[in-house]
């Protein structure tokens, strides 16, 4: 996909969503925050920051994720200025890693019913919402199946890097997309997101046989 | 519905005419029968704990040594039938809007005298350790039962009954947590799934929320024990990542007035039973 068609793309999406309902007036949404504020309590193992909302999600909330052009010119700005990259500079990893991270889920859940072993190796676990390689089955239907992905690409430099940038932060490009930002969250480290871009993008990778 | 003795003795039944089956051939059971299976009042095994809810709800604890057969659940101090239905609702007593596990948490405090934190020490049973429902949990599912059969009607008259259907809704869309996620991510298109699991929009489908809550409280197969709404708001939010959602909260309630609202009209037929 060329920059042109990353646009046209975008405005698809951004009309989409603007087909969508309005966000609640603000004294609704400020009594929402205070029911939140109130619902969690300090405690063992509960990471309160948690549910701190940044300058990006805040604007999604208010505008029920369909902001106006400026707040979202706002939002995919401040995504692009954060996205870092691997200390090697390599945005094409392994894609055998890369597999074994778009695969891997649960972990990273707190509290004290049912918390996961901090230590636990985290991955992206985008089979929940991205079906991928076409011998797995078990895929979820929340985001675009990307099976065939680098076949339909490529993987020009180009492609590499809008890649990377939209696994680390998919609001670089869509303002308020629904994709967590796994790289700005620091749920995946530059450095899986390098190997799942390969993953994608590898022609060796089953995703594109 | 009329759990009754026979309901268990067709149950054990059941479970004897299954058991010589097991480890034999094996049949291919389609999706469309294992739903079908899960339909069957009779194999629900949620009908035992709606009785051993029965039993703690008539059981003296607390420093006032008193039961809960006087908890108002908003029809009146001991009446049940059709309670649940119309849950939740505002209480004047607390001066909030509270759902059936909040008030069986305020009854406990002040029927019974014992302290918030106590009560809510743990409400939820866990699986892993294969354990049974707990006391709150079970009888949960005893009152609830009392509206098998009844359509849901919360109502809408007072004023902080609309506020919590307006700050339920706008908290179904409120994104937080490190991945970003409202219950609307998940839960706010038709016809998507998570992996296999099919998801349910119950943002703006009628049906789909409908679909879902006339089966709460419901055995939960892959838990072996009962789960309430309580407990479901609480794994939405540990799924997404956040701390506990506490029992009884105001966003809890809040949530679960907005997808009661969405849901109004749908034949409760309890218990439910799902995977």
């Amino acid at each position: 996909m060329n920059r042109k068609q990353t646009t046209l793309l975008a405005a698809a999406v951004a009309f989409a969503a603007g087909c969508a309902t309005a966000g609640p007036k603000d004294d609704i949404q400020a009594l929402a925050n205070k029911a939140i504020a109130e619902s969690f309590k300090p405690g063992e193992n509960q990471d309160l920051d948690r549910l701190k909302q940044d300058e990006t999600l805040r604007a999604c909330n208010q505008y029920r994720d369909n902001p106006p052009e400026k707040v979202a010119a706002a939002i995919n700005a401040r995504a692009t200025g954060n996205i870092k990259y691997p200390a090697d500079g390599k945005l094409m990893g392994d894609w055998k890693t890369g597999e074994k991270y778009y695969k891997m889920g649960f972990a990273y859940r707190i509290g004290t019913v049912e918390p996961d072993d901090p230590k636990k190796d985290r991955g992206g676990n985008c089979y929940a919402c991205h079906a991928a390689d076409p011998k797995e089955l078990a895929f979820g239907t929340l985001g675009p199946a990307l099976t065939g992905y680098g076949k339909l690409r490529g993987a020009s430099d180009e492609m590499v890097k809008y890649t990377y940038e939209k696994i680390y932060n998919s609001q670089a490009f869509t303002a308020c997309s629904q994709m967590p930002r796994l790289g700005h969250n620091g749920i995946l480290t530059p450095e899986k997101i390098a190997h799942i871009t390969a993953f994608l993008l590898s022609p060796e990778s089953p995703v594109n046989k | 519905m009329n759990h009754d003795k026979t309901g268990r003795k067709t149950l054990a039944l059941a479970v004897l005419l299954t058991l010589p089956t097991l480890g034999g051939a094996q049949e291919m059971v389609t999706a469309d029968e294992y739903r079908a299976a899960l339909q069957d009042k009779f194999a629900n095994p949620g009908t035992m704990v709606i009785d051993q809810g029965e039993m703690q709800f008539k059981t003296k604890r607390g420093p006032k040594n008193a039961t809960l057969e006087k908890c108002d659940f908003g029809k009146g101090p001991g009446v049940l039938k059709g309670a649940y239905a119309e849950l939740p609702r505002y209480f004047k007593d607390t001066n909030r809007v509270e759902d059936l596990e909040s008030r069986l948490v305020t009854c406990m405090v002040r029927l019974q005298g014992l302290t918030e934190a106590e009560v809510k020490k743990k409400v939820f049973a866990d699986q892993r350790a294969n354990e049974s429902n707990t006391a709150i949990e079970a009888m949960a599912m005893y009152v609830a039962a009392q509206s098998d059969g009844m359509p849901i009607n919360p109502p809408l008259k007072h004023a902080k009954e609309k506020e919590a259907l307006k700050v339920g809704e706008a908290l179904f869309f409120t994104r937080h947590g490190p991945m970003d996620f409202s219950c609307a991510t998940c839960h706010g298109n038709d016809d998507k799934r998570i992996r296999l699991q099919e998801l349910g929009n119950y943002a703006t489908s009628k049906k789909d929320a409908q679909k879902t809550m006339l089966t709460w409280p419901t055995y939960r197969v892959s838990h072996g024990v009962v789960r309430t709404l309580q407990s479901r708001m609480w794994d939405c939010h540990w799924q997404m990542r956040l701390p506990d959602l506490d029992y009884g909260s105001p966003a809890s309630v809040a949530l679960i007035s907005f997808l009661s609202q969405q849901a109004k009209g749908a034949v409760l037929d309890l218990p439910g039973m799902k995977r």
